[in-house]
């Protein structure tokens, strides 16, 4: 009851905020450029009084998103009176220090930044956002795709401030050039474009390895891929095998059958893409089979490789003012397969225009927990964290991990009017926002649990990367411990879960 | 009264026993508090089915340990462990007992080179970790660079299982060898002179001298000092972790690493209880074991 009442107060405080002008007075100090109207505004912000009260925030240690909780949660103290505490954890401890209050029905944090991805374990314990921060300004602009990464079960229970996706980076100034181009054609018989399937990627990777294109003197390779076990290669497989495995025409579930919830991880789909990763390796840089994200950031963003794919950072860092290759990398759709295999009819169909699947990764999400006494000026902080000139700020800066996730962040002009280049900018933005539109798109498994299939998944394909297992020994294996795991956590309750993944990917949303 | 010659009453006695044991309470509390309840509780821990998706401690019977005895990457991730702690320890050993005796007589810069020699067991281990994951990398790593002016080709540090495996055995050898110098050093101070006395006397040379008086007197603080390392050893994990995160594959997932995985990252929690109790069953189990051996052909030999 109490609850619903100050839920109703502050719904009523938004509205009224939301229609009150912006107020003339000057939050530059805070680092903005300037104070953007919108419900969460600095000056709605300002104008709210939380002295004497307390917030409790869990986050990521500094940087990545652990830097913007920290910045903005002393901007919310300033601004409103409220004493905020901020916790920074390690990303490996992250979940357990969430889990075990939850758990034990302790009330340790009002407010959880954590990736978006552990949804389906969170779920339960999670507030939902109240209707007025659903209709604020801030949150009427965030694309479908990451309001439905924030819906469970038909509510939205996540505050989405950050946008994820995987796609292709190259080097421009390779693929542009008519000598190279020539050279190639010479070469091997086929013209140099961007690869449109991944058998093209390896082929190009493999031609460009171990030679030095760029003639700086030192020795560039063809790819450089998130390869290393534990560190996010549970991510890169699904952008290689999505293609194979995510066919347009068969709908109810990629990772699982929802109707009979028997794995789908080694069917021949997703053994193809591994098949494909496994020979990627030769196009490594040296020790590219052990690089973990930020490897892969420093190994493309620094010009050491031609192409990559993975989240933001790596064209970010590219195309930072002090980079080396500034505005010499483009963005493209991930490559697809022209070879789709069909569960359904249990064959491989052949497809003209490459097959693509889209992969909406995971990235960072926060939410209120439903035990906190705070949850008003919880989602108060959420929403001022993620309005207009916070996000607009964030953006621009590749270590906060903040990427673009609204309609109004798909703009050219505001990523030319960061230095970029005209084809770096609107190859970014096209590509980011015809992911958008995409009709086959792949999410993570968002189920309880999701770290024990994930973790399976990541041996098994590190046990073939490195040849101890052959890549359908391999997946098979990973599909009896997922099968296993399936069993502990119950059938109904992982379809009741995973249904809501399944109704993203086939655009029930 | 009765402490001094007066027979002591029957309940003066008791009342001694009763203020003995008070005394005794602050001690047994923190026993009870740090060592036991925490072996208790997970012992009860590991018959149930924590989990992510399942809280409390409900019972399961001996489920979690069925699942121990058939998980296959649980034992592989042991046998792992045991070569590494094995190869890891007696090349701690050697090196240290070298070190150790090289310092020990009065040698010039002695007391720097002590201090020298003790700075990488100073160190973080996850900090030193991420050092040397910077050293190996194959690309811009010095480790290759230094290779290379000797026209020694790139070696795959940490991407082939052999150069990953060797990689964490460096890295352990170069973090723990300070700490049995250090071990081993004491020992050497603290040996009595007259044996070397009677070895001089007899003509015994150096070598001799070692084998027949050094070692000997030694065995004691050798199978302290083992045992220590080993128990240490066994925990292998933050390098692990930072160095390789047990791969390529499973080529270095150690038991320690593999219980974090399973507890930690995928939250298992009754699971990784009852992995954590078998370990700690094998460890007992096998450390007394090598002691055993150690006592009998070390100091069985003496004796």
């Amino acid at each position: 009851m109490k609850y619903r009442f100050t839920t109703s107060a502050s719904v009523l405080a938004i509205i009224a905020s939301s229609a009150v002008p912006v107020s003339a007075q000057d939050y530059t100090r805070f680092g903005i450029e300037q104070d953007l109207p919108g419900t969460c505004s600095y000056a709605a912000t300002d104008a709210k009084d939380y002295s004497g009260r307390t917030l409790s925030i869990i986050t990521h240690a500094i940087p990545v998103i652990g830097e913007p909780t920290a910045l903005h949660a002393e901007q919310f103290a300033e601004l409103t009176g409220a004493e905020v505490n901020v916790v920074h954890v390690p990303f490996g401890d992250l979940f357990q220090r969430i889990m075990i209050p939850f758990q034990s029905e302790q009330n340790a944090y009002d407010v959880m930044f954590y990736p978006s991805l552990w949804i389906g374990d969170f779920s339960r314990f999670l507030a939902p956002v109240p209707e007025a921060y659903v209709n604020s300004t801030g949150m009427m602009d965030v694309t479908p795709s990451f309001t439905g990464v924030a819906t469970w079960n038909g509510e939205m229970i996540q505050y989405p401030m950050d946008g994820d996706r995987h796609y292709l980076k190259f080097r421009t100034d390779v693929f542009d050039n008519a000598d190279v181009q020539a050279k190639y054609l010479a070469d091997t018989g086929n013209e140099l474009t961007v690869p449109a399937t991944w058998e093209e990627y390896n082929q190009v990777a493999a031609y460009f390895n171990a030679s030095d294109w760029d003639g700086d003197g030192e020795l560039n390779y063809g790819s450089a891929e998130v390869a290393k076990r534990d560190d996010l290669m549970f991510s890169a497989f699904i952008s290689r095998a999505a293609p194979y495995a995510k066919h347009p025409d068969v709908q109810g579930g990629f990772f699982f059958d929802l109707e009979t919830m028997e794995p789908l991880i080694n069917t021949p789909g997703f053994v193809r893409g591994l098949e494909l990763f496994i020979e990627a390796q030769a196009s490594f840089p040296p020790g590219g089979t052990n690089f973990g994200l930020g490897d892969e950031i420093f190994s493309f963003g620094g010009g050491q490789t031609l192409m990559s794919y993975s989240w933001d950072d790596a064209y970010i860092q590219a195309n930072q003012e002090d980079s080396r290759i500034r505005n010499m990398v483009a963005a493209a759709p991930l490559p697809g397969a022209s070879e789709v295999w069909n569960r359904e009819t249990g064959e491989w169909d052949i497809f003209e225009t490459p097959n693509r699947a889209p992969y909406m990764t995971w990235g960072w999400s926060s939410a209120v927990s439903s035990m906190s006494e705070e949850q008003e000026m919880g989602f108060d902080f959420l929403c001022f964290f993620s309005n207009e000139a916070n996000a607009e700020h964030d953006m621009q800066i590749g270590r906060f991990g903040v990427n673009p996730y609204r309609n109004a962040h798909f703009d050219v002009d505001y990523w030319t009017g960061q230095g970029w280049a005209d084809r770096t900018a609107q190859t970014y933005v096209t590509t980011l926002s015809e992911m958008e539109e995409s009709q086959n798109r792949v999410f993570d498994l968002r189920v309880p649990g999701v770290s024990q299939f994930m973790s399976a998944m990541a041996n098994g394909v590190a046990e073939a990367m490195a040849g101890q297992k052959t890549a359908q020994e391999a997946l098979d294996d990973v599909a009896q411990e997922w099968a296993e795991i399936t069993d502990r956590i119950g059938k109904d309750r992982l379809r009741d879960a995973y249904a809501n993944v399944v109704a993203l990917e086939d655009n029930e949303g | 009264m009765g402490a001094y010659g007066a027979p002591t009453s029957h309940r003066g006695v008791n009342t001694m026993l009763s203020s003995k044991h008070f005394f005794l309470l602050p001690a047994l509390l923190t026993l009870v508090a740090i060592i036991l309840f925490p072996l208790l509780f997970t012992i009860r821990v590991s018959f149930s089915s924590w989990d992510v998706f399942q809280s409390g401690l409900d019972y399961i019977g001996g489920k979690n340990y069925g699942r121990v005895f058939a998980d296959e990457r649980f034992w592989q991730s042991l046998g792992r462990l045991s070569l590494l702690s094995l190869i890891s320890v007696s090349l701690q050993y050697t090196l240290g007992f070298a070190l150790a005796l090289a310092v020990w007589k009065q040698v010039r810069g002695g007391r720097f080179l002590r201090v020298l020699f003790l700075i990488p067991m100073m160190t973080t281990p996850v900090v030193m970790s991420v050092i040397w994951r910077t050293v190996f990398h194959e690309s811009l790593g010095p480790a290759n660079d230094i290779l290379g002016m000797f026209g020694i080709g790139a070696v795959p540090w940490l991407s082939s299982a052999t150069g990953a495996f060797i990689s964490v055995l460096i890295v352990e050898i170069w973090q723990w060898t300070p700490f049995m110098f250090l071990l081993l050093l004491a020992g050497l101070v603290s040996l009595p002179r007259e044996p070397y006395l009677a070895a001089a006397i007899d003509g015994a040379g150096t070598w001799r001298t070692f084998w027949q008086v050094t070692f000997p007197l030694m065995a004691p603080i050798t199978i302290g000092a083992l045992i220590i390392r080993l128990i240490e050893a066994s925990k292998i994990m933050d390098t692990v972790y930072v160095l390789t995160s047990g791969g390529p594959g499973t080529a270095t997932e150690t038991s320690s690493y593999y219980i974090y995985i399973r507890g930690l990252r995928d939250f298992q929690i009754g699971y990784s209880a009852a992995l954590s109790l078998v370990y700690l069953v094998i460890m007992i189990v096998s450390l007394t074991v090598i002691a055993k051996l150690l006592l009998r052909l070390l100091v069985g030999k003496v004796g």
